[in-house]
């Protein structure tokens, strides 16, 4: 789909359509991508989920468990009904699938979807089910901006819109054939922009339309479980890989590529931040080491199947630092409670990873661009793709945000953030003593 | 047996110390004849100040130090003995120690027999 046609088009070859009879499905490729998709929903339940979990207070860990779950289940069944047809539908326009394939209609097992080499091809189902935790993930990245206050009927009918309007429509824009930002050439392996980028930047809306939690400052909100929040960052590592090595959806180099990606940027982008921290503040911490750890990955999500491994290590630590210093500094400077950065680490390292992208494919820095690859070229078009998506979600997010608070209201009473949601809103606690 | 007879006859002890203290204390007491002890966690400061926690830039003073409470309860003639076996076992000369109080019981019940006064102890 993706870089393919540009190394093509660059060499000037055409690409020709293969006749059906010349398509082979190979098992190998479908249980890679049968193992990928299920790593991916292992980086949502119990991955994000421990992670953002530790990182609340106790009283609020129950809530965000829950979050993560439903969030997972409802754009999961949306997914089928008509979010893989808004997305992948097959429609001609560049910002949406169209109906086609509305409750997944005409697809059978016998059903193929194309991969990035002609003639190869994995069940149509299988693409379906990876793209679907992809779709999953996203809206439950966002819930760590407004965590210990939000409502949870907000979430899920937020969540129900903002895939609708925002995710649906970007991941066919980027990963459809005739999508708007595939068709400027943009590189997004495996959903810098239509994951982070998207998620961030609608965090970000969210936390300043929102507010703060009250005591922001003031009160102790330290994380209650600094070891699961290592758990579930290291179920995100691992799952990861199904996230950018499956994206390259066959088992061949080019998932040798992004899974040694998915190591060394993370390596690398877990040392920088440590090392700049450690620096600075004369301690190495274990929320440092996991952020940089969460940071690398964002950045490498866009990178993986066409960087190469030294080169993503430095995009990870590049980006990492980055983060590092919006997240402490900048963000503290402009006042709003991102309260898990979400847009500190998924926006900003997703911003730097994509822009990135343009940088590192060039094969002068161990790329997989061909000898007449134009790195300033290239670049430039990923800044377009990162503008468009961050302005489309924001606007997108800005008035789902708006509208739900002036309905049924975002935000819970005070006295319920005060007594946690975990009682307050599900009438049940994360822990007994 | 006029309630002024009975106010000195039983005393409360309680002492907080520092957590790693506890099975020292705990041994010592037992090895005078203390028969049981109830143990609580607590926090809190006095001379001991707490310390600071950084989560990725957000600064958290946290005030109280974590300490453990031992709750006694013995006849008046020994409280000298045991609050000396206290203070010399959990004693490090640094500050949070910690700190002994000594407080009168008004009735003691064994729960199992229905006893009172010294036979509860």
């Amino acid at each position: 789909m993706n870089f393919r046609n540009l190394t093509l088009a660059a060499t000037g070859t055409a690409l020709t359509a293969t006749a059906a009879s010349a398509e082979t499905m190979d098992k190998g490729d479908v249980s890679f991508m049968i193992f990928s998709t299920v790593m991916v929903l292992f980086m949502i339940l119990p991955g994000l989920a421990l992670f953002y979990g530790g990182l609340v207070r106790s009283k609020n860990m129950l809530s965000v468990l829950t979050q993560t779950t439903m969030i997972t289940a409802l754009v999961m069944v949306v997914w089928v009904i008509y979010g893989y047809s808004f997305a992948f539908g097959g429609g001609s326009s560049p910002f949406w699938g169209g109906t086609g394939k509305l409750f997944l209609a005409g697809v059978t097992m016998d059903s193929m979807a194309a991969t990035f080499t002609d003639g190869v091809v994995i069940p149509e189902f299988v693409f379906i089910a990876f793209q679907m935790t992809f779709a999953a993930i996203t809206p439950a990245l966002i819930i760590g901006a407004f965590a210990e206050r939000i409502k949870f009927s907000a979430v899920m009918v937020f969540t129900l819109l903002w895939v609708t309007f925002a995710y649906f429509p970007i991941a066919h824009m980027v990963w459809d054939g005739a999508g708007y930002i595939f068709n400027m050439g943009a590189l997004d392996f495996a959903g810098g922009t239509v994951v982070h980028i998207n998620a961030g930047v609608a965090a970000l809306v969210g936390a300043i339309v929102i507010g703060q939690r009250k005591g922001y400052g003031k009160d102790m909100m330290a994380p209650h479980s600094m070891t699961l929040t290592l758990v579930g960052a290291g179920i995100l590592w691992v799952g990861w890989f199904g996230f950018n090595a499956g994206s390259n959806l066959e088992a061949n180099g080019g998932a040798g590529l992004a899974m040694i990606n998915t190591f060394t940027a993370t390596a690398g982008a877990i040392l920088g931040w440590t090392i700049v921290e450690g620096s600075i503040r004369g301690k190495v911490s274990l929320l440092g080491a996991a952020s940089g750890m969460i940071a690398g990955l964002v950045a490498v999500t866009p990178a993986a199947g066409s960087v190469g491994p030294v080169g993503a290590i430095v995009l990870g630590a590049g980006a990492s630092i980055v983060c590092f210093f919006f997240v402490t500094t900048v963000k503290n400077k402009l006042g709003y409670d991102d309260s898990l950065d979400v847009f500190g680490i998924h926006g900003v390292g997703g911003i730097i990873g994509a822009v990135g992208t343009g940088i590192f494919t060039a094969p002068s820095l161990g790329g997989v661009g061909g000898a007449d690859y134009d790195m300033v070229g290239q670049t430039l078009i990923q800044a377009q793709a990162v503008g468009i998506t961050i302005v489309w979600t924001a606007v997108v997010s800005f008035v789902l945000f708006k509208a739900i608070d002036m309905t049924i209201g975002l935000r819970v009473s005070e006295e319920d953030e005060a007594r946690g949601l975990d009682l307050a809103t599900h009438g049940e606690a994360a822990y007994h003593n | 047996m006029s309630a002024k007879h009975r106010e000195n006859v039983v005393k409360l002890i309680k002492a907080i110390l520092k957590p790693f203290k506890l099975e020292e204390v705990r041994e010592a007491l037992t090895s005078i004849g203390v028969r049981g002890m109830t143990v609580t966690e607590v926090k809190g400061f006095g001379a001991q100040s707490g310390h600071t926690e950084i989560y990725r830039g957000a600064e958290y003073t946290v005030n109280f130090v974590p300490k453990v409470m031992i709750e006694i309860v013995v006849a008046a003639d020994v409280v000298d003995q045991v609050v000396d076996t206290i203070q010399n076992t959990a004693r490090t000369d640094k500050i949070g120690d910690g700190k002994i109080f000594v407080l009168d019981v008004e009735q003691i019940v064994r729960v199992r027999t229905g006893e009172t006064n010294e036979d509860a102890i």
